[in-house]
């Protein structure tokens, strides 16, 4: 395995710097928002790095547990934030937690114990990247879907009443909406799935080859997150959109955009 | 029979209100812009909260499913919307005999795209739509509003048609004076605070 210094690290954010200087040059105001991101991703990383040196060494399940629900809280703040129309309280985030945790947690679980096998379960070197992974490709989808039904709501908002009014039932008046809300979220992943292999070598596959892993053993490991991470995209999209979707009417099937922020 | 007993919403400066809607009678509202005839409407369409009850034929409004109380009580919109392309995917059971009624030709109205309709042809689209459940009361807000004599003329000649031939009634909300002396037998007026019969 090849060991990256700190300077190697540096010298790879030059090329990010040289995008932020040209969104700075043409005015796409992306400047701002690509160096906190960048900056978060570092400090997230290295604390990560840290912790998980430390979380390593202990395989405790309640370790793993506090763990996992610092992610899935993380997520769920994530979730909320990206949403140009919030319901009021935290109902957008409960959703967002709610649906991540029980598709990725039961996911993961099952994966664990089914398939990767590691006496026990929670042995936190598997456990936690999977954890992660899950959690982070499902909260995109959540994320997205979410925003797209609310948007789609909003804006049809005339047509949703006219519907309820000949009769249709709420369910009927926004499957439209849902549809392409649940669409809108699975679309990166089944682009990075088809695209995986001929356009990109997947990010997680790049690594392990990068540090030494053999490529077929880095191709299967591949193959099996890409199929976890897009049934729990998808699933994931699916019941956080349609739980929010009812959350859009009152028990006499009303159209309640009162309920959002 | 349509009975409204002591209706009050949130955004109705007039309220409580009280009248009934005889079989085969048309009761006509006039009020200012933004007096609440809409909200009024909506309310007895039940798509906003209210308070007071509402009976159609004996049955209170909250005892029936709100999707069922629409089929039979169908609010018409001031502005009618459609989320279909063509006309044909809006229209599912209006047979040839009721779209000639509505002055229009079967295959090419069909075939039409919803963005190319006119205002008067969009209303009459509207009441063909909810004309499809067979609702025993229409709540028509401000129907021929952008319409000319022509269309109006036709569109009223088709509410009264429907209203006699299903004893049906209806609750007509409209700015123009003469169309609801026309068409209505007795008239309601909204003011800033108050809701009364106007002879």
């Amino acid at each position: 395995m090849v060991y990256l210094s700190y300077y190697d690290l540096l010298f790879s954010s030059f090329f990010l710097l040289a995008a932020g200087i040209l969104s700075f040059c043409l005015k796409l105001k992306t400047e701002k928002a690509l160096l906190i991101a960048a900056s978060r991703m570092v400090i997230q990383l290295f604390l990560l790095g840290l912790i998980l040196k430390t979380i390593f060494s202990y395989v405790n399940l309640y370790m793993f547990l506090l763990m996992a629900l610092v992610m899935l809280f993380a997520a769920g703040f994530e979730v909320r934030g990206r949403q140009k129309y919030k319901f009021k309280g935290m109902v957008t985030f409960f959703i967002g937690t709610g649906t991540m945790g029980t598709i990725a947690f039961t996911l993961s679980f099952l994966t664990l114990v089914l398939i990767i096998k590691k006496e026990p379960w929670y042995t936190p070197q598997y456990a936690i990247p999977l954890m992660g992974i899950m959690l982070g490709n499902t909260m995109n989808g959540v994320s997205i879907g979410l925003d797209r039904l609310s948007s789609g709501i909003v804006s049809g908002k005339k047509i949703i009443e006219t519907r309820l009014m000949l009769g249709h039932s709420a369910a009927e008046s926004v499957a439209d909406i849902k549809r392409d809300s649940i669409k809108s979220g699975m679309i990166p992943l089944i682009n990075s799935m088809s695209a995986a292999g001929l356009v990109t070598l997947p990010g997680m596959m790049t690594g392990q080859i990068l540090a030494g892993a053999p490529p077929e053993e880095a191709v299967k490991y591949q193959i099996l997150i890409m199929f976890l991470i897009a049934a729990c995209s998808a699933l994931g999209t699916m019941l956080a959109v349609t739980i929010a979707s009812k959350r859009f009417f009152d028990a006499r099937e009303r159209l309640c955009l009162e309920r959002l922020k | 029979m349509l009975k409204i007993d002591r209706l009050n919403q949130e955004f109705m400066t007039f309220g409580p209100v009280s009248f009934d809607v005889k079989t085969k009678e048309i009761v006509g509202i006039i009020g200012e812009s933004g007096a609440g005839k809409s909200i009024l409407l909506k309310s007895i369409a039940d798509m906003l909260p209210h308070d007071g009850k509402i009976f159609l034929d004996e049955v209170e409004q909250q005892d029936i499913k709100a999707r069922l109380w629409r089929k039979q009580v169908a609010l018409l919109p001031a502005e009618v919307v459609f989320w279909n392309q063509k006309i044909k995917d809006d229209l599912k059971t209006a047979d040839n005999e009721i779209i000639k009624k509505f002055g229009f030709i079967p295959e090419e109205i069909l075939e039409k795209n919803t963005d190319d309709l006119s205002s008067g042809e969009k209303q009459r689209i509207g009441l063909l739509r909810i004309f499809e459940n067979r609702p025993k009361v229409l709540l028509l807000d401000e129907p021929s509003a952008n319409l000319d004599e022509k269309n109006k003329m036709i569109l009223e000649e088709i509410v009264l048609d429907y209203i006699e031939t299903n004893n049906a009634s209806a609750v007509w909300v409209a700015h123009d004076h003469e169309q609801l002396k026309r068409v209505s037998s007795k008239i309601f007026e909204i003011t800033q605070n108050s809701f009364k019969e106007k002879f």
